[in-house]
Order: structure tokens, then C-alpha cells, then sequence
């Protein structure tokens, strides 16, 4: 039982990681209606200019003051260069604008920071807490904690200011949005720089388990199944997809694992994400589309 | 002395066609300032499309669209909204997640003078600018007898509410024009009664100039103060109702069989 429980907590903490990069998505996907391929090299480009900056000898908070001030400017420039001109376009379009963004922001974060892998330490120990004969890690339990507060920090932004009025109703009907004079250009720089600064979070611990090396942009491909399974509008679907995602993948680790001879997580996500796709289309929070006529 | 008014809103010589499809002809009429100006005509007449074109949602292929003084050869949604010019449309569009107080907030946003850091870091001024909203999005709340709905989810409520709700956002911004899109669509003979109510109060107290598009003419006769008549996006009677009543090409055209009824 205990084996069992620990399998299952350290899965669930775990999945608080992808759920941190999800949430990334569903901002983006929520506002403006595009699966934003470049978060992945967002999350990276942030964790990336931290490691270099602390590197130089810059302070860390020093270092996330200047990394969150480039994440901004960048979201300005995205919406001012990329997505007000593709304003209208299909979202097929808008999808491969975000591919080829996501190849500009890695060339140049290459370009600038080199190819290598380095180490990033948040000076969180990685050791193991016992509760009862039950073991937790202590990164794990940490990282947890920043994605909750994450979480409850955008909704309440989005549920008690006016900013999130407003971008609830750019998501919900864009026309009406702007004919009522909300600044949908404003609400989507406002969206796109939250996203940036989600994904330094995700991208900070993601880079301080894995190393802050190029691969780490893949990570994206973890909150894939996450998305399908929590839905793509939903924040909390976000977080009790990647919960779903993490405990899923532990256990099935642990206890098919010595069936299958292992290597289980690679895909078991996606295996999960398709048994949604059969039984739930819309994701678990996800909002069916009504056609308006 | 008395100097002349000017009109509210000129539409000059306006067209739109949709992949060839005319839907607007050369259209031309004015807008006085204070009046009620019901826009009717059978259904695909263009009438929505000249909404959207007076609002900024579509791009008129010719024409001007003169709004209190001021030429536009096309206007923008967020221009229009800042220049006071209000919407209601023909579907439903509020924001059927949010609560009744939420949704009417937003008709405000228009008046919103926060930067984007007092907004975000919630100083001073963006509290005290929300309070003043949310006060004043109660205020219009009282008005149309919504109070006790303040705090619902807008979607759970029925139709008719829900058509309220909508004028009250379109409203709320004290707006220098509102466009009304079947505002009564879809009501019953007891509700309708009561919007009219309250639209004709909004003009005639407040001194709100208003375009309404409407097919019940029973209504439009006893709310406008001059009707515009569009048949296939051309303009086939312009003036005072009595005089629409009587015309023989919008009876022939539009009102046909309810002729009598109209006679009565
Ligand atoms: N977005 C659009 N794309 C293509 N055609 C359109 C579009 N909007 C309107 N039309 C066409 O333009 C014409 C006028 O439509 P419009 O909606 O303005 O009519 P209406 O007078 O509002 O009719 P109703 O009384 O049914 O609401 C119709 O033929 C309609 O099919
Ligand atoms: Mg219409």
C-alpha cells in the first residue's frame, strides 16, 4: 500500500510540471485561439537568459527582473509583428506563424547563448522527505507548491479584475469584445506576456531537473496529452490534466512497466490521451463549441 | 438664435457586396441627433450589414459614413466604441460565462484610462476606477430592474432577461449612438412592452440617439421618430412613420398581406 502511494504522490507532484507548461497553452489558445507551438522555445529562451545572465555574475532576482522585462517586450513584439497582421487568418495559419517563431526564438537564443548545457541550480535540495514510511521528494513537493500558487494567482486574475473580464470576453466572442471597446491587441500582449513568464517558471524548474540545454523545448510535447485530457480552455483543466498525466505515467511505470519491459512514459501520455479523445473530445474541462448562427 | 443641428450620423452613398453578392446599393440617409431611427425591411434586406458597417465590423467597398461632423471611409470596432457609438446585436453576444454585473461592466471599458501597469499591479487608480464601474454598472442595473440578477451567470437566465442584460451593456457607457439589432426578437407581446418602454425612456430622458432595426411595426410606430425602409440593400422609403404607413412601394414590398392589419 505504501509502495503504492508513494508511486502515486510522487506521480501527482510530478505532474504539476506539465501542468505549469500547459497552462502556458491555454492562456494563449483562450485569448487569441492559437495553439502557440512557440511556448516550448518561450519556456526555453527564459530559462535559458537566466542561466546565462547568473552565469555573468548577475544576482538572481537581478536576473529574473531582466528575463520577465525581455519576456514582455517580447510578447509586444509578437502581437505588434506576428498576430496583428494574421488578424482574421484561419488558425491553421496562425499555427505555422507560431512554428516559425518558435525556430526565430531558438536561433537566436542560440545565436546569443551558445548551444551547451548548463546546469541551473535554484539552491532547492533534491532530498527525500519522509512522511510516515511514505518518501516525497523534496523538489518535487516544492515545485508543486509554486504551480498551485501559479494557478490560483492567474485565476483570481482572471476572475476578479478587470483584465480578466475583459480577456473572458475576448475569448468568448471577439466581435462583441471589440464592438463594446475592449483593446483586444492590449489583451492579447497582456495574455502572451503572462504566458512568457509561466513558461521562465515552468521553464526554471523544468532546466534545474534536466539541465537548461536546447531539448528542453520538447517538454512541450509532454502537455500535448495534457491539453487533450484537461481540455484546451481551461485552466483548471490544465492542472488536473497534467495531475492525470503525472500519476498515470507512475504507476503505469511501476506496475506495467515490468510487463512491457519498461519504457513506459515515452508514450503511455498519449495512449492515455486517446482513451479521452474516444470517451471526452472536449477535454475534461474543455467547452464544447456551440456554432453561433 | 438658433443654430442648426447637426445630424448625428450621415451615411453617404454606401455599398457592400459579399463575394458579388450586393447587400448594400448606393445607400444614403441621415440620423438626426436625439431620434429614434428604425431600420426595417424584409429579411437579407442588409439591414445587420449596415450595423456592422456603421460600427467598424465590416468594410464598406464604397461610400462615407459622416458621425458627428467627422468623414470615415470606414470606421474601426474600437474606434466606434471610443467615439461612443454602442452596439446590441441580432444574436445574442454576451459573454454567457460571466455574471450579469460582469458583462455590463464590460460595456464600460470604453471610459478605462488605466496604463497597463496600474491595471495589472492594481494601484490606486485602477481599484478606485473599478469601484466607479462596478457603481455605475449597478446604477443601469436598477434601471432596466435587473438588480436582484446582478451576481448570475448570464446564460443560466432566460431569453428575455438575457436580451436586457444585453441592452444595459450597450448602453451602459452613456454612448453618443446605439445601434440595436432586434433588441425584442424572440420576446413575448408582455416583455417587448417593456423594452420598448425602456428604450423610448432612454431616448426621451436621456437623449440618447438610437438606430433600431425591428420587424414589429407596431413598435417601430410607436418608438421611431423616422424609419428607413431597405429592400435587397436598397432604400425604398425614408421618413416620418406616418408617411411610411402609407407608402404603396413598402407596402407592396415589404408589408404585403399585413396591409389591413397596419390600416387598423
Ligand atoms: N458575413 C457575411 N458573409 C456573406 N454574406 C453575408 C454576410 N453577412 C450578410 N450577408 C448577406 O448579405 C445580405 C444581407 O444580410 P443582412 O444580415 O444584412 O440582412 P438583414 O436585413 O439583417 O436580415 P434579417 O432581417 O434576416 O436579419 C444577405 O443576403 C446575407 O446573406
Ligand atoms: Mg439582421
Amino acid at each position: 500500500m505504501s509502495m503504492f502511494l508513494e508511486t502515486l504522490i510522487g506521480g501527482l507532484l510530478a505532474g504539476t510540471m506539465y501542468s505549469l507548461v500547459a497552462i502556458g497553452f491555454v492562456l494563449i489558445y483562450k485569448a487569441s485561439g492559437v495553439f502557440n507551438y512557440a511556448q516550448g522555445s518561450i519556456l526555453l529562451f527564459g530559462a535559458l537568459t537566466f542561466v546565462s545572465l547568473t552565469g555573468q555574475g548577475v544576482p538572481a532576482p537581478v536576473a529574473i527582473a531582466i528575463t520577465i522585462a525581455l519576456l514582455v517586450l517580447m510578447a509586444i513584439a509578437i502581437e505588434k509583428l506576428l498576430l496583428r497582421p494574421l488578424t482574421n487568418r484561419s488558425p491553421m495559419t496562425l499555427f505555422m506563424a507560431t512554428l516559425g517563431l518558435s525556430y526565430l526564438i531558438e536561433a537566436v537564443a542560440q545565436g546569443i547563448m551558445g548551444s551547451q548545457v548548463r546546469a541551473l541550480d535554484l539552491g532547492i535540495d533534491d532530498l527525500p522527505i519522509f512522511v510516515g514510511d511514505i518518501m516525497i521528494s523534496q523538489f518535487d513537493l516544492i515545485a508543486a507548491g509554486v504551480a498551485l500558487a501559479l494557478g490560483i494567482g492567474l485565476s483570481l486574475l482572471f476572475n476578479r479584475t478587470r483584465i480578466g473580464i475583459q480577456l473572458r470576453g475576448v475569448a468568448d466572442d471577439t466581435r462583441a469584445a471589440l464592438s463594446l471597446g475592449i483593446d483586444i491587441n492590449r489583451i492579447w500582449q497582456i495574455v502572451w506576456a503572462v504566458a512568457g513568464v509561466v513558461g521562465l517558471v515552468a521553464g526554471l524548474l523544468w532546466g534545474a531537473r534536466q539541465g537548461v540545454q536546447f531539448s528542453l523545448s520538447l517538454v512541450v510535447l509532454k502537455a500535448l496529452p495534457v491539453l487533450i485530457i484537461g481540455g484546451f480552455t481551461s485552466i483548471a483543466g490544465a492542472i488536473v490534466g497534467g495531475l492525470v498525466v503525472g500519476a498515470g505515467e507512475s504507476l503505469a511505470e511501476t506496475y506495467l512497466g515490468p510487463f512491457l519491459g519498461g519504457g513506459i512514459t515515452p508514450w503511455f501520455a498519449y495512449a492515455l490521451a486517446l482513451v479521452f479523445l474516444f470517451i471526452r473530445p472536449a477535454g475534461l474541462f474543455g467547452e464544447r463549441q456551440i456554432e453561433r448562427v | 438664435m438658433t443654430t442648426p443641428a447637426r445630424p448625428a450620423l450621415q451615411v453617404k452613398n454606401v455599398s457592400l457586396s459579399f463575394k458579388g453578392v450586393k447587400a448594400i446599393s448606393d445607400l444614403s440617409f441621415q440620423v438626426e441627433a436625439r431620434e429614434i431611427c428604425a431600420l426595417i425591411g424584409p429579411n437579407g434586406a442588409g439591414k445587420s450589414s449596415l450595423l456592422n458597417i456603421l460600427n467598424g465590423v465590416y468594410v464598406p467597398d464604397a461610400g462615407d459614413i459622416i458621425f458627428e461632423g467627422e468623414h470615415f471611409r470606414r470606421m474601426e470596432p474600437l474606434e466606434a466604441a471610443r467615439r461612443g457609438i454602442g452596439r446590441g446585436f441580432q444574436n445574442n453576444a454576451l459573454f454567457s460565462g460571466m455574471s450579469v454585473i460582469d458583462n455590463v461592466i464590460t460595456g464600460l471599458s470604453r471610459h478605462s484610462r488605466l496604463t497597463l501597469v496600474e491595471e495589472m499591479f492594481r494601484l490606486p487608480r485602477a481599484r478606485n476606477e473599478e469601484r466607479r464601474f462596478r457603481e455605475r454598472a449597478h446604477e443601469v442595473l436598477r434601471l432596466f430592474g435587473l438588480d436582484r440578477h446582478a451576481a448570475t451567470i448570464v446564460g443560466t437566465l432566460p431569453y428575455g432577461v438575457q436580451k436586457k442584460v444585453e441592452l444595459a451593456r450597450a448602453v451602459v457607457a452613456e454612448p453618443r449612438l446605439v445601434l440595436l439589432d432586434e433588441p425584442l426578437a424572440g420576446m413575448n407581446a408582455a416583455e417587448k412592452q417593456e423594452i420598448a418602454t425602456v428604450i423610448g425612456r432612454l431616448n426621451r430622458d436621456l437623449g440618447l440617439t438610437i438606430v433600431l432595426i425591428e420587424h414589429d411595426i407596431g413598435i417601430v410606430l410607436e418608438l421611431a421618430h423616422h424609419v428607413v425602409v431597405l429592400d435587397y440593400g436598397r432604400k425604398l422609403a425614408d421618413g416620418p412613420p406616418e408617411t411610411i404607413r402609407d407608402n404603396p412601394d413598402v407596402i407592396a414590398a415589404y408589408l404585403g398581406s399585413e396591409r389591413t392589419e397596419i390600416a387598423a
